[in-house]
């Protein structure tokens, strides 16, 4: 309980810290924010295209789909405000021998890195997502179930963890391979293409997002939740598989420090 | 005349240096190709959605020749220079760049233009694939598509890489133009035809699509490959893809003259 406490002080103060310097810049606010919503609209244009064509597609109407599409906005905003930052340093770090700094303090490594940047500007896409949120159910004419959202904010959590491990474990190569910035472009690649329900693909695609690379529970779980559409085994599945996730990363981290070497010396 | 000469003479080395370059980092080199992966999501989309029968002019063939065509396209006419330019100016390396007898943005070309016959082997296997899955398609039969073609790859190419040129130079002026390019990259993703087919976008989207140059870009060469224009109407939009390319050229160059005499270099 101590030290669940001290951790949650450590996270203040880190929030904090990111917050002081991302005020330094706050002109780059407008900037950010005006890029953020050219992205929001790269998502959304081929939506439109394609529901313009068909009605529906593969079972989903276009307001349902919307609805993937914000919770691909609200998880991009999670992943590029509060993952990606920190964790992009620690590719630096290793790749320079400076992570014995952070070694060495009296506090958990990973717990460190993953928290060492917060870009709070990136508040631009989560208030984005809920207009998307916001205008899907308006289209529809109805209002999301209170049960129904709280599975859906479940989901989130775990949609958060599993994004979080996989970034763990890209972060972890950077210890085998040092350069690994452009995995994280890979990462993100991939990560895109979460803004479609999963049921739009088939075959390989399907097993691919649905297991290997759970795209499927990042965007659309939380997305059938939230209309009611999830059954109950799935979700249970999907908390569960999300959890070993998490823990596997966490080995994998463990593992990778091992190999860590310093630089120069 | 004499530095024409020298830089002509000086061409095919830099470009042998750059290719050794692209060999000796090979596994970087694939997972950027990797990278480029929305095409076939793209792909397996629209095939979904046309399983029961056509979208306007395309039916699922189509869409397979379209965007495999444009993934071929997309990565033998990419560079990133701009990445490499805004480095060079903010960390001062672009200073012994500038030492050389050698215009720097000749040895930028050289350096981008060294990766193209190792991205076209890259390509090599889905331009196979390409040819035997949709090949009712393709137009390179024809002695007239195939040379617009070849002509509109070369104009995408300098295109891209003189707007890049010119996001670079920027990075003279402002802080940082990576925003800019990110900005840049948002909207080459759907004027230029990557995601979605101009045709197929909603009706305002592709009318402003029209009278910018991202169409020169990619979806111009990709719809000349898979039969989506006529020939006059190819020839046209040649002229018109040149007109930006040297339109292009120009800013971008009076850009980086200006800006290169404002260059401090610092450290030493």
């Amino acid at each position: 309980m101590k030290t669940l406490l001290r951790y949650a002080r450590l996270l203040v103060l880190q929030l904090k810290m990111s917050l002081i310097s991302g005020m330094q810049y706050r002109a780059d606010f407008i900037p950010r924010g005006f890029i953020s919503l050219v992205w929001l609209g790269v998502a959304l244009i081929p939506l439109v295209s394609v529901f313009q064509a068909r009605p529906s597609v593969a079972g989903w109407t276009y307001p349902e789909a919307l609805v993937v599409v914000g919770w691909f906005t609200l998880l991009k905003a999670v992943l590029e405000g509060a993952i990606s930052p920190s964790l992009t340093s620690v590719v630096e770090h290793v790749r320079k021998g400076t992570l014995d700094f952070l070694l060495v303090k009296p506090a958990d490594a990973q717990f460190l890195v993953s928290t060492a940047k917060f870009e709070p500007w990136r508040v631009v896409d989560f208030l984005g997502s809920f207009a998307i949120f916001a205008w899907a159910f308006t289209l529809m004419g109805r209002v999301p179930k209170p049960a129904h959202v709280a599975v859906a904010c479940g989901l989130l959590l775990v949609a958060v963890l599993v994004l979080y491990a996989f970034w763990i474990l890209v972060v972890s190569a950077s210890f085998w391979v040092v350069k690994v910035d452009n995995l994280s472009y890979l990462f993100g690649s991939l990560f895109d293409a979460s803004r479609w329900p999963i049921s739009v693909f088939r075959g390989v695609l399907w097993f691919i997002f649905t297991f290997v690379f759970p795209l499927a529970l990042m965007t659309s779980y939380p997305a059938m939740a939230l209309l009611g559409r999830l059954g109950p085994a799935t979700a249970v599945a999907g908390l569960l598989g999300g959890l070993a996730f998490v823990a596997v990363a966490r080995r994998v981290w463990l593992r990778a420090l091992g190999f860590y070497t310093s630089a120069s010396s | 005349m004499r530095a024409l000469r020298q830089a002509l003479r000086a061409y095919p080395t830099l470009l042998r240096v750059g290719f050794a370059e692209v060999v000796a980092y090979r596994a970087e080199f694939v997972v950027w190709i990797l990278t480029t992966n929305m095409p076939f999501v793209m792909l397996a989309i629209w095939h979904a959605v046309a399983a029961d029968g056509a979208v306007g002019r395309f039916d699922q063939s189509r869409f397979v020749a379209y965007y495999l065509g444009a993934w071929v396209v997309r990565l033998v006419t990419s560079t990133w220079v701009v990445w490499e330019m805004s480095m060079d100016i903010r960390n001062g390396s672009l200073a012994p760049r500038l030492l050389r007898p050698l215009h720097v943005l000749l040895s930028y070309s050289a350096e981008h233009l060294a990766a193209v016959p190792m991205r076209f082997l890259v390509v090599s296997p889905v331009v196979v694939l390409l040819l035997v899955s949709a090949r009712q398609h393709l137009t390179l039969g024809e002695p007239g598509f195939l040379l617009v073609f070849l002509l509109s790859l070369v104009g995408a190419w300098m295109l891209i890489f003189f707007s890049m040129v010119l996001m670079g130079a920027l990075a003279f002026y402002l802080e940082s133009s990576l925003g800019l390019f990110e900005l840049w990259l948002g909207l080459h993703a759907i004027l230029s035809g990557y995601l979605v087919p101009l045709e197929r976008l909603p009706g305002w989207v592709a009318h402003l699509a029209a009278y910018l140059p991202f169409r020169s870009m990619l979806a111009f060469p990709v719809e000349t490959l898979v039969g989506l224009e006529t020939l006059p109407r190819a020839v046209h939009d040649l002229g018109i893809q040149w007109l930006w390319v040297v339109g292009t050229a120009l800013v971008a160059l009076t850009v980086w003259n200006r800006g290169v005499r404002r260059f401090v270099a610092f450290g030493g």
